[in-house]
């Protein structure tokens, strides 16, 4: 076997990213400190209206970002464990439980310190879990909660009904009004507009960048990198630091291109990553592929909070029935499982990869429930070659360094040792031609 | 006895025997309906039977859903999956799935995409329960799944038709409700295991047939004349889906509980009272499931905290303690557990918590657990 050398995985993204989330948590912890009187409101990452907040000037919070961030600085475990001792299961989902953790450590994480809520926003996008977990937090922190039920796609077009965005913008007009309450002042639709029209910029330069992992090489790592732009996508969409983000990322994504460059030496093998990544070992798990000269070149991870590749761009001459259709269909998580192995089955033929590899994290049942059958579909019916892993994506105790290492080894030896075949039998068949 | 002993092996027969039966006598179409809560009104409206499904119980051998869904995945979706491999769902002309959990949502796509000729069709339950809007949009869902059930039925749905469903399931709910407060007033009269196999009887007949059987209970349970044993009285929750063998049901009772309340088979009884009629059906179910339904662990409903709710049954049935009987890996049910076990601390309410599977076997362990909780509570009451 031939493995590639050590890589550091930094760029200009990677630095600027840290700067703006440091920013981030900063105002965050300004609040919670009492430095600042801005308002805050909790929600979650999968489609959100945080267009809304942005155009009230209220901070989002979000406690899986928070959640993730103590996985990555290896400090989940012992929050993890505090959950336990109130009652939270070892199958509970850990994002929850390191959450549920860090509030009883009184919010402060090393990042930044976590503000109470001024608003408890549950915008239920498929993921039944949220709905627990912000309920929990209601009891706990006695801030005031809202549900914002988004009907899960379950038609056969794979469309929502005229019912459900009607439903879901008399709910962001409710939500608009709850919003005026607690902030006291008027929305300024103009605004609204402008942060909506904020989010289709970032949205658009998001698609462009993704389409570039169609080059080969591609110019990034399409799960280990795109995490890395998540962060601002999420945490600052609606704002032109988030535009100007994407810009300079743009910029330097094409430059690559350009180069001939990407993210190691040489691309070997171009594989599409579904499942969420095991943030407490990011980096170790990232060198077991980058041992092989693997590259992903799609993720169906990048696309929990929006999925902006296909053409999904928010409307500014539509603020709220855009905002609803991208909570309600332009994400991962509302759309089902089979809408998902189309996704999939789409980025293996339009960026041309080699292999599927599918995370399997035991917290997230969002994603992993029935990713046997997904495994059993692409490798059955479409011939594509899987690998089918498990881990956690917060939970270090679910992490098995040496069994993993085993499994991607043998998984690539195999493919290698198929391209050999391949290359021997297309030769063969040249020499049977000529 | 209440004649429930003949249903024992009915209930758990994955034959299916009084649907088969049903079915032979009518020629009518099956419609298999997944916990938690189906809209069963809606195929009843179409002349089609709807029935409970909940897994293969411990009738069934895992062979091929195991490998679909991992280890940490509950057992229901699996053995679910599997009666689906083993042709014991071919007697079902589509199947129903809600937004209850993510196992349960998943496993609806891959029904939907290894069995392609029997539709899932899928429900979305709602969540903001304080939205203006929300009873009129869970009408509409409710009316765009009597389409998708009327394509299977070959003929729409009619409004007339829905009221006299909602009626004739309103019948046994109302049946169901008297014994669950005949239980709780004198528990010595009606076993649990004997009140759920007839809970469970229900979500296995036409409700036309089943409420004679609840009748008869009612009747004989009122006629008896039993002695109270030296119990606890017990308020259970946390076995809202998958269902615990009726075994260890009657291991809980055999070391020492009356049952006072419970929250088995809860999405076939989830109406408090009567629907309102009259109006638009739709609008009528929407509402009373909005308004007026018990507390299910898959509904959130932010305005009326679960835990308070457990809180207030105990009260309300005079029950000494709690015991937490949830599915292993049932994430709704641990999550909770966790609320339970604060709120029951917060109020000096004893409580026991304990896991099963539906293909559990042995009992001993958990009935040993059960007598040392119930021992140590007699005992407190005695020296107190
Ligand atoms: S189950 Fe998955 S999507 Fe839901 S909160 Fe946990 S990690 Fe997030
Ligand atoms: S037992 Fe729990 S986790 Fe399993 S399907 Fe039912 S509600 Fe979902």
């Amino acid at each position: 076997m031939s493995v590639a050398p050590a890589v550091r995985y930094q760029g200009t993204i990677h630095e600027l990213q840290k700067e703006l989330m440091t920013r981030y948590y900063g105002e965050l912890t300004d609040i919670a400190e009492g430095r600042s009187d801005a308002k805050n409101a909790h929600l979650l990452i999968a489609g959100n209206p945080v267009e809304i907040l942005r155009a009230f000037d209220i901070l989002p919070v979000y406690p899986e970002v928070n959640a993730l961030q103590l996985a990555v600085r290896k400090v989940s475990l012992p929050l993890i464990q505090k959950a336990e001792e109130f009652g939270y299961a070892t199958d509970n989902c850990a994002y929850v439980k390191a959450d549920i953790g860090l509030f009883h450590a009184g919010g402060v994480a090393p990042f930044g310190t976590v503000p109470k809520a001024d608003l408890l926003l549950c915008n239920y996008v498929g993921c039944n879990v949220y709905l627990n977990w912000f309920e929990h937090l209601a009891e706990l922190t006695g801030s005031p909660a809202v549900n914002i039920d988004i009907p899960f796609i379950r038609t056969q077009g794979g469309e929502p009904t005229a019912d459900d965005i009607r439903y879901v913008v008399a709910q962001l007009e409710e939500l608009i009004a709850l919003l005026e309450r607690i902030t006291g002042k008027r929305l300024d639709r103009e605004k609204l507009r402008r942060t909506v029209d904020l989010s289709a910029q970032a949205g658009e330069l998001w698609a462009k960048i993704k389409d570039l992992t169609k080059q080969r090489p591609a110019p990034y790592d399409a799960y280990f990198d795109s995490v890395t732009m998540m962060a601002p996508l999420y945490c600052l969409r609606g704002t032109e630091e988030c535009v100007s983000f994407f810009q300079t990322a743009y910029a330097e994504m094409s430059a690559k291109v350009a180069r001939g460059e990407g993210p190691l030496a040489q691309e070997r093998f171009r594989i599409v990553i579904e499942g969420p990544p095991p943030w407490p070992f990011l980096r170790a798990f990232r060198d077991l592929f980058t041992r092989w000269g693997a590259v992903a070149v799609a993720s169906t991870y990048s696309t929990v909070g929006g999925l902006w590749e296909f053409g999904f761009r928010h409307d500014p001459a539509k603020p709220l029935e855009s905002i609803a259709r991208h909570m309600l269909a332009e994400n991962l998580c509302n759309r089902t499982m089979l809408q998902r192995y189309d996704q999939i089955q789409r980025y293996a033929r339009d960026w041309n990869a080699d292999a599927l590899v599918i995370h399997s994290v035991k917290s997230c049942r969002l994603f992993s429930a029935g990713q046997g059958d997904m495994r059993e579909h692409f490798v059955h019916d479409l011939d594509l070659p899987t690998l089918l892993i498990e881990s956690d994506l917060e939970d270090p105790r679910y992490f098995s360094h040496a069994q993993l290492r085993n499994r991607i080894d043998a998984f690539f030896e195999a493919l290698e040792q198929r391209r050999v075949t391949a290359a021997a039998d297309a030769a063969d068949a040249a020499g049977v031609a000529s | 006895m209440t004649g429930w002993e003949q249903y024992r092996d009915v209930i758990e027969d994955r034959e299916f025997p009084t649907v088969r039966d049903w079915r032979e006598r009518t020629g009518g179409k099956v419609i298999g309906c997944f916990p938690v809560y189906a809209p069963v009104e809606l195929p009843y409206a179409l002349g089609m039977l709807p029935v409970g499904i909940f897994g293969g119980g411990n009738r069934i051998e895992l062979a091929h859903a195991d490998s679909r869904f991992q280890s940490f995945i509950c057992s229901i979706v699996k053995s679910t999956l599997e009666l689906g491999f083993i042709g014991k769902l071919d007697l079902f002309d589509g199947l129903l799935f809600h937004s209850i959990c993510d196992p349960a949502r998943n496993l609806a796509s891959v029904m939907q995409r290894n069995f392609a000729e029997r539709p899932a069709i899928y429900v979305h339950l709602p969540q903001n329960m304080t939205s203006p809007s929300v009873v009129p949009w869970f009408a509409s869902e409710l009316r765009r799944v009597g389409e998708a059930l009327g394509a299977v039925a070959g003929r729409p749905i009619r409004d007339v038709d829905m009221a006299r469903a909602i009626g004739a399931y309103e019948v046994v709910r109302g049946l169901l409700r008297h014994l669950y407060a005949l239980r709780t007033e004198a528990p010595e009269r009606i076993s649990t295991a004997e009140l759920y196999t007839l809970a469970r009887l229900v979500t296995l007949m036409d409700p036309a047939e089943s409420a004679p059987i609840l009748r008869d209970a009612i009747e004989r349970s009122q006629q008896r004349q039993e002695r109270p044993k030296d119990r606890i009285r017990v308020v259970l929750v946390g076995s809202f889906c998958e269902q615990p063998p009726l075994e260890l049901i009657e291991s809980l009772e055999s070391a020492g509980c009356y049952l006072v309340d419970d929250d088995f088979l809860q999405g076939w009884r989830w109406a408090r009272r009567a629907v309102a009629g009259g109006g638009d059906p739709y609008e009528a179910l929407a509402r009373a499931y909005v308004e007026d339904s018990v507390h299910l662990s898959t509904k959130h409903d932010l305005r009326r905290p679960r835990a308070q709710a457990l809180i207030e049954s105990v009260k309300s049935s005079r029950a000494d303690a709690v015991i937490f009987l949830g599915a292993k890996f049932c994430e709704p049910g641990l999550f909770d557990y966790a609320l339970y076990r604060r709120a029951l601390e917060e109020h000096g309410i004893p409580h026991l918590f304990l896991e099963f599977e539906e293909k559990m076997w042995l009992y001993d362990r958990v009935r040993g657990e059960v007598e040392t909780f119930v021992e140590s509570m007699l005992f407190t009451e005695a020296t107190a």
